[in-house]
């Protein structure tokens, strides 16, 4: 892995995320949050955060992890609230990036309807999901991004349902991008976080984000556990333009499924065939490997 | 001044574009907006205006209006909007937010009752739900007290010793859709009262802070105490915007609670919105008829003046509460305010009417009737809710 911090003075504000957030170990947000950082270079973002494990990470008032400005919003709000922010930075002819970072439950479910109009709308504003797939300050709960058959402390039997899929939906609003990011993939993921903040509009990441806790995986594995995710297809790498043209990023390996659902107990002791999962993945490839071909999009330059 | 014939939504929409306006050479104005009856016509006008520097936001909630309100005044633009009865419900996690992070956000709401079952008439119900959110509330009698306290509002709610969201409310349609003549000021007058707006502690990217994390229970009650005393610092603020606004403008803007024909009353009848302007004339028969009476217009509900409302009764003994509310198993929300203030005069009868519910009549027969009723008491009973024939199950 390459040195995750700048090289010293190549920095001129003050990083992203300090040392001493309350992040658990293994926690995706962590890395995600650095290499964020990475991708924007000089620029200071102004981060809306609404209630979520990362209105937490700073820790508690008056010290603060976030070395950029924070707005801490209710749960459902944060796309609202960045859209003010937006709209008054625009005003005044500043140019410094609006940028949500939500976790999953204020994205798929709770604030839905407040980001679909963000989007609707195509505010200037960067969305970026860190998707634990659960509910994860309340311990453990199910949301609309938890995968079929993960256990969590309202699907004690597994999630009967499909994971939502939201890009697809956000993409139906024909925002300028919409992509999903790996914290297995570092180039490609700073690749689109500094393609997303050189366009203009609303545009949506989801990175996928490991939860050791909810995951009831090993904190050291969560690297590990997005390459699988990647590799099984189970978590698609993959690009939406104008909500019409797409291109694929990595292509499943149909071996890395079992190794995924192994290595994370909330999959253990349930009713889920593996082979099920297998073919709701086929169907979602087949799916989106038809729309890719249909229509694509150019190759990535630089 | 422009004189015009305006409905009371017109007038509020003319009010907040010229607050908005005024800021152009600061960081300008910026709202989220969403309609709902009677106040929809306010936020028409407000995503209308051609703003110098501002930029309004046609959201698809309340909730979402109030939020993006909540962004713009972080990101240091003045910031209003308006809603009504469930919007302002729908809309209540962020009211609480918009007065926790100490916004200067102004609201104008068009009161309504709170259904369903529906009914877009008015009542005081859905503003007096949000009392115990941080912010002030103003009750207006007519369309000139609205356009007079909008403006006044945000001269307040921005002072540095305030920093609080101001809710400035009229009774729908009522006030909303009725029409009457307004002094609206020209703009370059609203410029010199309403001073650029800059909010010291605005999200800023050289000095990047962190805006509502978590807080243990220490902070979090001096936080409580904070507001408190911004609470506390509103009667002198409001003196000095109150005097300003007669300089600037040339006329005195209403205050907290204003009375009239307290004197000499022995009889005293407190009201607030519309009810007002009825009561006044119900009470102008009456004396001069020779009856010692006289009334107290509540205009400033929070914070709530415990020791003003106690000076404008003066020393009449029996006071009647007009509540254009109803808290279910407690009565009148006002009235619970008032005898409050009054525990230290026992002396004084003081007795609750539940009036003008959902839009019900509040015209000078029902003011006689509540008064006939009163004359006849020789001590409080539970609130009452007129007129008797609609309240008799």
């Amino acid at each position: 892995m390459t040195t995750l911090l700048p090289e010293p003075g190549t920095r001129t504000r003050p990083r992203l995320l300090r040392p001493d957030s309350t992040n658990c170990p293994g926690c995706g947000m962590s890395l995600g949050l650095q290499w964020l950082d990475e991708a924007l270079g000089a620029t200071t973002p102004t981060l809306v955060i609404p209630a979520c494990c990362a209105a937490v990470t700073p820790g508690t008032f008056p010290a603060s992890a976030y070395g950029v400005p924070a707005v801490e919003t209710t749960f459902a709000s944060s796309a609202a609230v960045a859209s003010g922010i937006a709209r008054v930075r625009e005003l005044n002819g500043e140019s410094d990036p609006t940028l949500c970072w939500a976790g999953d439950g204020g994205t798929y479910d709770i604030g839905m309807a407040t980001l679909s109009a963000a989007a609707e709308r195509n505010e200037d504003v960067l969305y970026i999901c860190y998707d634990n797939e659960i509910y994860g300050n309340t311990g453990g709960q199910r949301s609309g991004a938890t995968p079929t058959g993960a256990r969590t402390s309202t699907t004690p039997r597994g999630k009967p349902e499909a994971k939502k899929d939201i890009v697809a939906i956000m993409a139906a609003h024909r925002i300028p991008y919409a992509a999903t990011l790996s914290l297995a993939h570092r180039d490609d993921f700073l690749r689109k976080v500094k393609l997303a903040l050189s366009l203009r509009g609303f545009r949506f990441l989801l990175m996928l984000s490991p939860c050791p806790a909810a995951w009831k995986s090993e904190p050291s594995e969560s690297v590990e556990l997005v390459r699988l995710a990647v590799a099984s297809g189970i978590f698609p790498l993959y690009e939406v333009f104008d909500g019409r043209r797409f291109r694929i990023n990595a292509r499943p390996d149909d071996t890395s499924l079992d190794a995924y659902l192994d290595r994370q107990r909330r999959f253990a002791s349930i009713a889920l065939a593996a082979d099920d999962l297998r073919a709701q993945i086929k169907r979602e490839w087949t799916h989106l490997d038809e729309l890719a071909r249909a229509f694509p999009a150019a190759p990535p330059t630089g | 001044m422009t004189r015009a014939v305006l409905t009371g939504n017109q007038a509020a929409g003319r009010a907040l574009v010229a607050a908005g306006e005024a800021n152009r050479d600061a960081r300008g104005c910026c709202g989220g907006c969403y309609p709902i009856t009677p106040q929809t016509e306010i936020i028409e006008h407000v995503m209308g205006a051609g703003f110098s520097k501002g930029s309004f936001v046609a959201v698809e909630s309340e909730h979402s209006a109030m939020a993006v309100c909540i962004g713009a005044s972080f990101a240091g633009a003045r910031s209003f909007t308006a809603s009504s009865s469930n919007g302002l419900l729908y809309m209540t996690e962020n009211v609480f937010a918009a007065g926790l992070e100490r916004l200067p956000i102004v609201m104008v709401v068009a009161n309504r009752t709170v259904g369903p079952p529906w009914n877009i008439w008015a009542d005081h119900g859905d503003s007096l739900a949000l009392r115990d959110a941080p912010w002030l509330q103003l009750y207006c009698d007519s369309h000139q007290d609205l356009v007079d306290t909008i403006l006044l509002a945000f001269r307040v709610a921005e002072d540095p010793r305030v920093l609080l969201p101001v809710m400035v409310t009229q009774d729908g349609f009522l006030l909303s859709h009725t029409s009457m003549v307004v002094d609206l000021p020209p703009q370059e007058l609203v410029d010199a009262y309403l001073p650029p707006l800059d909010l010291a502690l605005r999200a800023r990217t050289d000095h990047p802070r962190t805006y509502g994390q978590l807080m243990g229970p220490r902070e979090t009650q001096r936080h409580r105490q904070e507001i408190q005393a911004a609470m506390e610092r509103v009667p002198e603020v409001l003196d000095e915007a109150g005097a300003e606004f007669a300089r600037v403008f040339g006329r005195r803007p209403r205050g907290a609670f204003e009375a009239e024909y307290t004197a000499d009353a022995d009889t005293v009848l407190i009201a607030a919105g519309t009810t007002v302007s009825t009561v006044r004339r119900v009470v102008e028969a009456r004396r001069s008829a020779g009856e010692k009476i006289g009334f107290v217009q509540l205009k400033l509900f929070r914070p709530f003046l415990r020791d003003d409302l106690v000076r404008a009764i003066g020393g009449a003994r029996r006071v009647a509460v007009l509540d254009r509310d109803h808290s279910p198993g407690s009565g009148g929300i006002m009235w619970t305010e008032i005898a409050t203030s009054l525990r230290e005069r026992p002396e004084v009868l003081l007795q609750d009417y539940i009036v003008g519910l959902g839009g019900g009549e509040v015209d000078p027969p029902l003011i006689e009737l509540v008064l006939d009723d009163f004359a006849g008491r020789e001590r409080a009973e539970a609130p009452v809710f007129f007129p008797r024939e609609v309240a008799t199950p």
